[in-house]
């Protein structure tokens, strides 16, 4: 029968959560890397049981971890991000220029097609790409180097890359986001990279219809469909049907456009899912209401789904890459809270159950179907 | 012989209940010790030192016989205490909540 597992990422530690395909009961096992912040985690897509783990800390930097058993044990890997060559500068946030500087990987992407291949996103924003299963990383420095680099200036939680698409049927085809300069597309494997922001609209930048400066929080496609893209930014969820290259927004009828992930549903490509939070000064569900809301049109229009979820006195966020959706029938959809519950629903949104209540604040949820 | 302690999110990583124990040729250095220290657990690979920069991690520390030798004497040789082993190299983490 088949199944699903969960890999939890949070801010003292890694969680795997495994079922069967009915998901109705859970075995929980963890905390992994105990006491260190698992910004994220993910299995390739071709060997399941390969998983890629980002483990940092404010004290002893960066760790990278590989499993080749799914999670039942760990090797550690490179933490080596070395930028190539001159590294150049950036903005602050007061306007001043500063070096890039390492800090932390903020997401793996490993390849579609290969375990041994992985892509890195990065604070100070840029990619790196393993190809030996993370035994080494180089940088793919056109993205670092793309001339509008100068004028990157960190959001609220760093000059992180979060957002790494990647494209099922051209391997050569790469969209990113970073916080706060926006998205970027390769079509030539990384080498090189096109800012994709146009119809993106910012009010805290001077030029709101800027090049850059866009804080784009997620970004999410279906597979069937990967010129279709749907993003979360910092206010504003928007849509593409030209890979990147015009966006409109598909806020519609939402309680608040602010939020961090954004997830399409795995069969139904016009069916996208999001969890607005009040604002960007209060960073938690509006109206004490943990509602996920669900579009069947592909934006615009929106209904909150509920069923299971608490509807007062909730005061969570869900972040960036805290949502994702398994490819079991009737889509499974899940998401982790900075409350750490990790809630999940069988039937594409309609109910929702708690898996584990809690767990230290979630930073990153992903799912991996197991046959 | 030089006996090292290590924080204990680092004993987690290099997997050691306890104290390591290091034996190596040359300088008797904090520079020496945690060279030796990465090529015995490679899984603390840049965690004290960021490698980048070549420069401590800044909420880590290094004391000896009591004496912080954080700064500017990584490449002074260790106390007889320490290479004799009577006394352990500490490598101390910040303090903090959370």
């Amino acid at each position: 029968m088949s199944g699903v597992r969960v890999l939890v990422g949070t801010k003292k530690g890694a969680f795997l959560l495994e079922s069967d395909g009915l998901r109705n009961k859970w075995s929980v096992s963890g905390p992994h890397f105990a006491g260190w912040e698992i910004y994220h985690m993910k299995g390739s897509p071709v060997d399941p049981n390969r998983i890629y783990v980002s483990q940092s800390s404010g004290w002893f930097g960066q760790v990278i971890q590989r499993s080749n058993d799914g999670g039942k044990s760990w090797e550690t890997m490179s933490n080596e991000f070395a930028y190539e060559g001159e590294t150049g500068m950036h903005q602050w946030y007061d306007g001043t220029l500063r070096p890039w500087k390492f800090t932390r990987v903020w997401h793996l992407e490993p390849s579609l097609t290969d375990p041994d291949v992985v892509y890195a996103g990065v604070e100070d924003a840029a990619m790196f790409k393993t190809t030996d299963g993370a035994k080494s990383w180089q940088e793919l420095a056109g993205l670092r180097n793309h001339g509008t680099g100068p004028s990157w200036q960190p959001g609220a939680g760093g000059l992180g890359l979060h957002t790494i698409v990647l494209d099922p049927s051209d391997p050569q085809k790469i969209v990113i986001a970073i916080s706060a300069a926006g998205a970027f597309r390769s079509e030539d494997g990384g080498v090189s990279w096109k800012a994709i922001n146009r119809g993106l609209r910012s009010e805290f930048i001077p030029d709101p219809n800027a090049e850059v400066g866009h804080c784009v929080h997620n970004i999410s496609r279906h597979p069937s469909r990967p010129h279709v893209l749907f993003m979360q930014k910092h206010w504003d969820v928007m849509r593409s049907d030209d890979y990147g290259d015009n966006w409109r927004e598909v806020s519609g009828n939402l309680v608040t456009d602010f939020g961090f992930p954004i997830s399409v549903h795995s069969h139904e490509p016009e069916t996208v899912y999001v969890v607005p939070i009040k604002s960007d000064s209060e960073h938690f569900v509006p109206e004490g209401k943990l509602r996920v809301y669900r579009s069947r049109s592909g934006g615009d229009d929106w209904e909150p789904l509920t069923n299971g979820l608490p509807q007062e006195n909730c005061y969570v966020n869900v972040l960036r890459d805290a949502m994702a959706v398994d490819a079991l029938d009737g889509c499974g959809i899940y998401f982790g809270t900075t409350g750490g519950q990790v809630y999940a629903s069988p039937d594409g949104g309609n109910t929702w159950s708690a898996i584990v209540h809690d767990l230290p604040a979630v930073l990153s949820v992903e799912v991996q179907t197991l046959k | 012989m030089i006996r090292v302690e290590l924080p204990y999110h680092l004993r987690l990583l290099a997997r050691v209940d306890d104290e390591v124990r290091l034996e190596f040729d040359g300088p008797q250095t904090i520079r020496a010790a945690l060279t030796e220290l990465e090529l015995r657990y490679p899984a603390l690979n840049g965690t004290i030192w960021d490698k980048a920069s070549g420069k401590r991690r800044p909420f880590i520390r290094f004391f000896v016989c009591s004496q912080d030798w954080s700064h500017d004497r990584l490449d002074t040789e260790l106390p007889e205490l320490v290479r004799a082993a009577a006394e352990p190299l500490l490598i101390v983490g910040a303090v903090a909540g959370g």
